[in-house]
């Protein structure tokens, strides 16, 4: 078979929506266009069936109930909501809050806006493996602790955090958990109740769905948690959003949960072995390969390497190809490199050699060979004209080596 | 982010890729910037003791695809030129040649930072190597 190029391998940053999704909204758009909240004619009738049905289709697929579905914008939108919700919510029983240096930034600058307005947040460190400990978890509960924000699966290196345990904790303390499920929720199992999760934020375009359309799941019962709101109108939404439903996005993100609920199972274990076929040839072909969080906690299609004496930006400029991410400097702004590698303590220099690989719903295993022989060609020609490769060979060792930082 | 159409010409066909011999005493090493930066150019240049010309010149590089071409196009731009002539060589050269973006910019820094580095060590062995070089040159046997 012909391999059509790009070739995209990217699917942790998005996902195309999946044409039976694309099918199911298109009537939304046009002569299926009320408003949910018209409570008064068919039109709106119809919109809001459509907006039921696509709840209940969410809510199966995290085993929860389809009233503790809130639609919003999109994940970065619903992490705001869960922490900044609760915390105004719950701001007399205590102003402390705890998370973990990986998260996305959607959590860590929302507790850091929080910071400034006075409350206390506990950053908690992660292992090599890219995990939370539990004992630093338990040890950083006070009295004054109301939310624990804990992500299921890393967006750049896919570690699974021990989700259930750190819900067990908050449980057993009468802390409300959330977490940041968008990269997890429809990859691998979840579900709200065996993980006692009392938030998750999800996202529709990360799952085959639309973009701009996001759900946060909140509890109704045992215990029933209130969100001060952020958006402020006509009370939709249980009153913690207000603004009228996208209810075509909402459909579509409907259909991918449905389609993800029954499919899992099987896509998982195609890209698990997809995966693991892209992570042995590559180590086959190439030496010096480090491999940036645990490979046992992991999403089953997500791969982070970091090609050693090679810098990323580089990389990816060989395989121009190949839509993948790297966690070099030079691919932000900031000139610094992922803060997500650097919090696994696996130097800067690591950092900036590392590619984060996402396969998906259409992967094939033609893509992963031609993404391993060609990363494999350009590693090669880039290590041949590598200074550290170079002094490596030699024996010099790079870590205790003097180098002239002045000024960079 | 878009290159210009030198920068990718640099990356994809280098100019001067290799190493020189570091112990010759005509030639010079700069070695500058940091792993952990993001950016590490080795720079080598051999000078001609008769003509006191540059040459010869290589390179490698660990860096972006701007670091690549800077420390290429530098290469280039060395061969043929007395150790004053080198030393004149700018960054904003580099800039303009290669149409870098401001994000950019400090990747033509270490070209120029390596260029100097190179220059210093050879000049160092030179002042180095006139004493050493006249016990050679009356053997004891």
């Amino acid at each position: 078979m012909a391999i059509k190029l790009p070739i995209y391998m990217d699917y942790h940053a998005t996902t195309p929506v999946d044409p039976r999704v694309l099918e199911t909204m298109l009537p939304y758009f046009s002569t299926e266009f009320g408003n949910a909240a018209s409570r008064n004619h068919p039109f709106g009738w119809a919109a809001e069936e459509a907006v039921d049905k696509a709840r209940k289709q969410i809510a199966d697929l995290i085993g929860a109930n389809a009233k503790e579905i809130v639609f919003t914008s999109g994940a970065t939108e619903s992490d705001n909501l869960a922490i900044k919700g609760a915390a105004e919510m719950y701001r007399e029983k205590g102003n402390h809050i705890i998370t973990c240096v990986t998260e996305h930034k959607a959590v860590i600058d929302t507790c850091k806006r929080l910071e400034k307005e006075g409350y206390r947040v506990t950053y908690l460190p992660v292992h090599k493996d890219g995990r939370i400990s539990l004992d630093e978890l338990k040890a950083a509960i006070s009295d004054k602790t109301i939310l624990i924000t804990i992500m299921m699966a890393n967006n750049e290196i896919g570690v699974l955090q021990p989700i259930g345990e750190i819900g067990a904790i908050a449980k057993e303390k009468g802390i409300l958990f959330h977490t940041d499920a968008v990269q997890a929720v429809g990859k691998v199992p979840f579900n709200v109740n065996d993980l006692k999760v009392d938030m998750a934020s999800i996202s529709a375009h990360k799952m085959y769905g639309p973009k701009g359309v996001g759900a946060l799941y909140v509890r109704r019962r045992n215990p029933r948690v209130l969100l001060a709101p952020i958006i402020d109108g006509g009370g939709h939404e249980r009153g913690m959003r207000s603004g009228t439903l996208n209810v075509p996005g909402i459909v579509g993100f409907g259909k991918a949960a449905e389609l993800c609920r029954q499919d899992m199972a099987t896509e998982s274990e195609r890209l698990r072995g997809l995966r693991d076929y892209l992570n042995e040839k590559l180590h086959k072909n190439l030496d010096e390969l480090y491999i940036n969080g645990s490979m046992e906690h992991r999403l089953p299609h997500n791969l982070n390497i970091s090609f050693a004496y090679v810098e990323g930006e580089s990389l990816l400029m060989g395989i121009n190809d190949v839509a993948v991410s790297s966690g070099s400097a030079c691919t932000s702004a900031s000139l610094e490199p992922s803060y997500v590698l650097k919090a696994l303590g696996a130097g800067d220099d690591l950092a900036h050699s590392s590619i984060r690989f996402g396969l998906g719903r259409w992967t094939t295993k033609e893509e992963v060979d031609y993404v391993a022989d060609k990363l494999t060609n350009v590693v090669s020609r880039l290590r041949d004209m590598s200074p550290l490769y170079e002094l490596a060979k030699e024996g010099v060792d790079l870590s205790t080596m003097q180098w002239q930082t002045e000024g960079h | 982010m878009a290159y210009s159409n030198k920068v990718i010409d640099h990356y994809e066909n280098p100019r001067n890729v290799g190493s020189l011999p570091k112990e010759d005493p005509n030639v010079g090493t700069g070695l500058v910037g940091a792993p952990e930066c993001g950016d590490v150019m080795k720079l080598q240049v051999k000078v001609n003791p008769q003509t006191g010309i540059i040459d010869d010149a290589k390179f490698k590089t660990f860096g972006c695809g701007s670091a690549i071409a800077s420390s290429s196009l530098a290469t280039e731009w060395l061969k043929g030129k007395t150790v004053d002539q080198a030393l004149a060589i700018k960054n904003t050269d580099i800039v303009n040649e290669l149409s870098l973006p401001p994000v950019k910019i400090h990747c033509s820094v270490l070209a120029e930072d390596a260029i100097k580095a190179a220059i210093a060590d050879y000049k160092k062995k030179q002042t180095a190597d006139a004493k050493p070089a006249e016990k050679v040159a009356q053997p004891t046997a």
